[in-house]
């Protein structure tokens, strides 16, 4: 019975992966009109990312087991296989929540006239969907990169959409190069997992027995490869470009749903492929997610692009999902497997309330962005007044990813925090100091990423309009309202039910790990370790602050007055204030700036008190890339040109070439 | 969880919430005192409470609803944390909702919701002290996070009530030197995170030295009133978790009678006041640091947190 409940749940996966990619052709046949591809193809995509959340969750259910099946699709002797475990059942429960809200605003969102046609578009949005969906169901290498390769390209192309401007063909180029460097990578890490079989399904690859060496070169190249589609410092180049130049909905799903296939991807390597290695595989990926954390949530707080802002936040983002990864591979190493479990499981949960948070908070800027038109935090400000659903739901995603309780970002930083607290009984002498102390990073990264989004909110949700054209802005359809909302609800939820969340991942933890963390015996409370150790509820707090809120406000009501009497601004009595006094952004980043002043490539061009019409001008960049991709690509280029001196171009140096050639391989085989 | 114990909970809820300004005007007091003016009674804080309440809120004309919900959303954060810190007794029902690190997490969105609000009527002053409380906030958190892990270190636990039935049961573990320097990196966080001297003045009048109180600038009436009562809380709950983790004598075990009870509530009051008289007697020896000097101070806790945690692993393991 069970049996054929699980062999379903594929089949349907597969057919309604297949529906993606036939809803993506149909759009074709009409690809000028926007009724047809956007209000009519993308509602039923949402329908079908729903059916596909539905049958992930199958794969969660306490007595299933993995299924396999082989597609007669491929070149002859490698068919595609498929497989259907609690891992990939999970990874296919997010993408099809969060894909489900995107594509629903999707569906409100795009015009005619932006860009590639709407039934091009259309094409490449649901390949994109669907390719996701078969990287995270593949079971055998050739297929995994296909689908990769899918991936990437698809999403190349939606990146591309407004292809007539340079900068965002620029953002494409890079995005398209590192994602091949990154997906060299990982055809590296397969050709050495198969390990002399070459058998490239990923059961052969389970059986295979690598030499120490071999393992951890395959664990490297693995980081390198998944640590660039996810964005991990330094080869996070292309993200702070990419995202912002992808219409609204891409930038959504390229943050929510890319990145986490990537981290997929590494937990399929690292936990499955692979067994346990040395220590300072977690060491090493531990510290990479650490970096890569504080790295992102610095930038972010001193960008001026409310894209490219969220972009960096995903950075950071990424970093502690790594950084959760890391500590579960050290624990493993150690044979801690219940704090292994531990940790894997707030990386779980912070992937998935990622997914939820930053597809919410990119779809919001693409409200904004079609509201006013700017996507600039200098020129956006009081937005709360006329898009009042977007704000209030941005508001939402905001603080969940701030990491606020009583909202889900914070469960999954407490349950990282948690597992940091038991680090100290790490066995051995140097990384029980050393490994405590990540905690302190992971306490300043959220407390950074409250900073920004400070910003992020206020600049554009608060105060008062920094333009005059800002008073006309409109506020969202209801397609897009649909779709925030769903995603919002999804941020709630799992803040108030943080204990359904760790079950959910404790299948996984339970596959990959062989332990899992019991939520507790109360059905009230979450306390993953020793009842008397820690605990958190999330619904409590909920009803406590909505309960302490109503109360304070019908007593103030009952025993004084509810009178409100409106007038200007007060600011302290200055009467000339103008919206333009409020900080800006690069205002509001200014501490920032200052404290971590290092970090940063800053150019700054400071007016003198007498100029009679001051400017300020701060211009941020990376130091990677004066310090590490520009001389790389020079040496490219040099090298390249080096090269050509073989090319002269004339027909005799060929012959030349050819004639020496085989001499030389006569004098090797004589 | 017996009858008792919801009526404790309640009851100690709005004990704090009532010994909050009381505690705040003691405060106020031993400073007047010892900067040699004549003091306010102890009572000044209910009587700003009552004037507050009964004026009008003149409010921004685009202030927001945010604006508007922000004090009954921060009053409530901190009417919770004071729910689930055992000030006067562990036996707590909803001590359980948050241990210590999720306590900060709701004081972060105390502050958060504070400077959201501060933004919103859109004035100069406003968004100041919305970056300048931001920017205190992430640099207490690292050595708020690394003092509660050598009070776990130390008592094997992060929820406070076990903290405290694990030192009234082995009161030796007070004798760790661990403990000694969470508790100095401690309190340099309670006066950063309270905006007291030296990171920022709650007396100033200088709107440009302002940290908490420039966010405070737009309010008026009942609003007013709820954020001043809200910060007079925040002092009180600090207070509370720093008896808890390094001086929970008095504080009631489970299942003790009336009378236990009303001596706990006497060691709180009797604690209160010496603490009050410490913190007024820092505030007065020191002098305001520049802003930017402020992460230094904190950098220093954070540090001193982090000895903690060292001499921990290397001497007490």
């Amino acid at each position: 019975m069970n049996g054929i409940a699980s062999t379903t749940a594929l089949t349907a996966l597969l057919g309604l992966i297949a529906a993606w990619l036939v809803l993506g052709a149909l759009g074709l046949a009409r690809p000028n009109s926007i009724r047809w591809v956007a209000r009519t193809l993308f509602p039923v995509g949402a329908l079908i990312a729903l059916g596909v959340a539905g049958a992930g969750a199958v794969a969660l259910t306490a007595h299933f087991s993995a299924q396999t099946a082989v597609l007669p699709l491929g070149l002859p002797s490698l068919h595609f296989h498929v497989r259907l475990d609690a891992l990939s059942g999970f990874f296919l429960l997010l993408l099809g929540i969060a894909g489900a809200g995107i594509s629903v605003f999707a569906a409100g969102y795009f015009r005619a006239g932006e860009g590639t046609a709407p039934g091009m578009m259309g094409l490449q949005y649901h390949l994109f969907l669907a390719s996701m969906a078969l990287v995270i169901l593949a079971d055998d290498a050739y297929m995994f990169m296909v689908a990769w390769e899918t991936m990437a390209l698809s999403s190349y192309f939606l990146v591309v959409t407004q292809h007539r401007l340079p900068e965002i063909r620029r953002a494409g180029f890079l995005y398209l190069l590192m994602a091949h460097v990154g997906a060299l990578g990982i055809l590296l890490c397969f050709g050495v997992l198969q390990g002399g079989s070459w058998l490239m399904t990923f059961d052969a690859m389970r059986g295979a027995t690598l030499a120490p060496a071999w393992a951890s070169a395959a664990f490297v190249l693995a980081l390198l490869g998944f640590g660039a589609k996810a964005g991990l410092v330094p080869l996070h180049v292309w993200l702070p470009e990419a995202h912002p130049a992808a219409p609204s909905p891409v930038s959504a799903m390229m943050s929510g749903l890319m990145l986490k296939v990537a981290v997929y991807g590494m937990l399929r390597v690292s936990w499955d492929l692979l067994h346990a290695g040395p220590w300072w595989w977690g060491l090493l990926t531990l510290g990479v997610g650490l970096g890569t954390a504080m790295y992102g949530a610095i930038f972010a707080a001193v960008q001026t692009d409310m894209k490219r802002l969220l972009a960096y936040s995903s950075i950071e983002n990424i970093g502690l999902i790594f950084a959760g990864i890391g500590l579960a591979l050290l624990c493993r190493s150690f044979d801690m497997r219940l704090l292994a479990a531990l940790a894997l499981a707030a990386a779980l949960i912070h992937s998935f309330n990622h997914a939820l948070f930053k597809s919410l908070l990119f779809l919001a800027t693409g409200s904004v962005m079609h509201a006013t038109g700017e996507r600039s935090l200098g020129k956006l400000g009081g937005l709360i007044r006329y898009m009042p659903w977007v704000a209030g739901l941005a508001l939402i995603g905001s603080l969940a990813i701030a990491g606020l309780p009583p909202l889900n970002g914070f469960v999954s930083e407490w349950l990282l925090l948690q597992a940091f607290l038991q680090t100290p009984q790490i066995p051995h002498a140097f990384l029980n100091m050393i490994v405590p102390l990540g905690a302190a990073i992971v306490s300043l990264t959220a407390a950074l990423a409250g900073y920004v989004m400070v910003k992020f909110y206020g600049v554009v949700f608060l105060g008062q309009p920094r333009e005059r054209a800002l008073e006309q802005a409109h506020p969202a359809g209801w397609l897009e309202r649909t779709g925030l909302s769903w995603l919002a609800l999804g941020c709630v939820l799992v803040g108030v039910f943080p204990q359904v969340a760790l079950d959910v991942v404790g299948r996984i933890t339970g596959q990959l790990v062989g332990a899992t963390v019991q939520r507790g015996p109360s059905p009230w409370w979450m306390t993953p370790l020793a009842s008397n150790q820690a605990s958190y509820s999330g619904l409590w707090l909920w009803a406590g602050l909505v309960l302490v809120v109503a109360a304070t406000f019908v007593l103030v009501r009952r025993f004084y007055h509810g009178r409100v009497r409106r007038t200007p601004a007060w600011d302290c009595g200055y009467r000339w204030q103008t919206p333009r006094m409020q900080d800006s952004a690069e205002g509001f980043g200014q501490p920032i700036r200052h404290l971590f002043g290092p970090v940063f490539r800053m150019q700054r061009e400071l007016p003198l008190p007498s100029d009679p019409q001051p400017q300020y001008r701060v211009q941020i960049e990376e130091h990677f890339w004066h310090a590490l991709y520009l001389p790389l690509s020079r040496f490219v280029l040099r090298t390249a040109e080096r090269v050509t001196i073989l090319q002269g171009g004339r027909l005799a140096t060929y012959l030349l070439y050819s004639f020496l050639t085989l001499i030389l391989l006569l004098v090797w085989v004589l | 969880m017996s009858a008792t114990a919801y009526a404790w909970q309640v009851g100690e809820c709005l004990l704090a919430i009532a010994l909050a300004p009381l505690f705040a005007g003691w405060v106020g007091q031993c400073r007047a005192w010892l900067q040699n003016r004549s003091a306010p009674p102890l009572w000044q804080p209910y009587r700003v409470l009552r004037k507050l309440f009964h004026k009008d809120v003149a409010l921004a004309t685009h202030a927001s609803w945010l604006f508007r919900s922000a004090p009954y959303v921060v009053f409530a954060t901190m009417v919770v944390a004071a729910a689930i810190i055992p000030s006067v007794t562990t036996d707590l029902p909803l001590a359980r909702v948050a241990d210590a690190i999720a306590l900060v997490g709701v004081f972060a969105t105390g502050r958060v919701f504070m400077s959201l609000a501060a933004m919103d009527v859109g004035t100069a002053f406003g968004s100041m002290g919305a970056r300048r409380e931001m920017m205190i906030g992430f640099l207490t958190e690292p050595a708020l996070l690394m003092v509660l892990f050598s009070a776990f270190m130390a008592f094997g636990s992060t929820a406070l009530p076990r903290v405290v039935e694990v030192v009234l049961r082995q009161p030796h573990i007070m004798l760790h030197p661990s403990l000694f320097f969470a508790a100095v990196a401690f309190v340099m966080v309670l006066l950063a995170e309270n905006a007291r001297l030296p990171v920022d003045n709650p007396t100033t009048h200088l709107e440009l030295t302002m940290i908490h109180e420039s966010m405070t600038l737009e309010y008026s009436g009942r609003h007013l009133a709820l954020i001043e009562w809200a910060a007079w809380l925040k002092l009180f709950n600090y207070a509370c978790i720093g008896f808890t983790l390094f001086m929970p004598w008095g504080i009631a075990l489970h299942g003790a009678g009336p009378g236990l009870l009303a001596l706990a509530i006497g060691a709180l009051i009797a604690k209160l006041v010496v603490a009050g008289a410490a913190l007024a007697l820092l505030e007065s020896i020191t002098a305001k640091l520049r802003l930017f000097r402020a992460p230094e101070f904190l950098t220093m806790a954070f540090l001193l947190a982090v000895l903690g945690l060292l001499v921990h692993l290397l001497l007490e393991v």
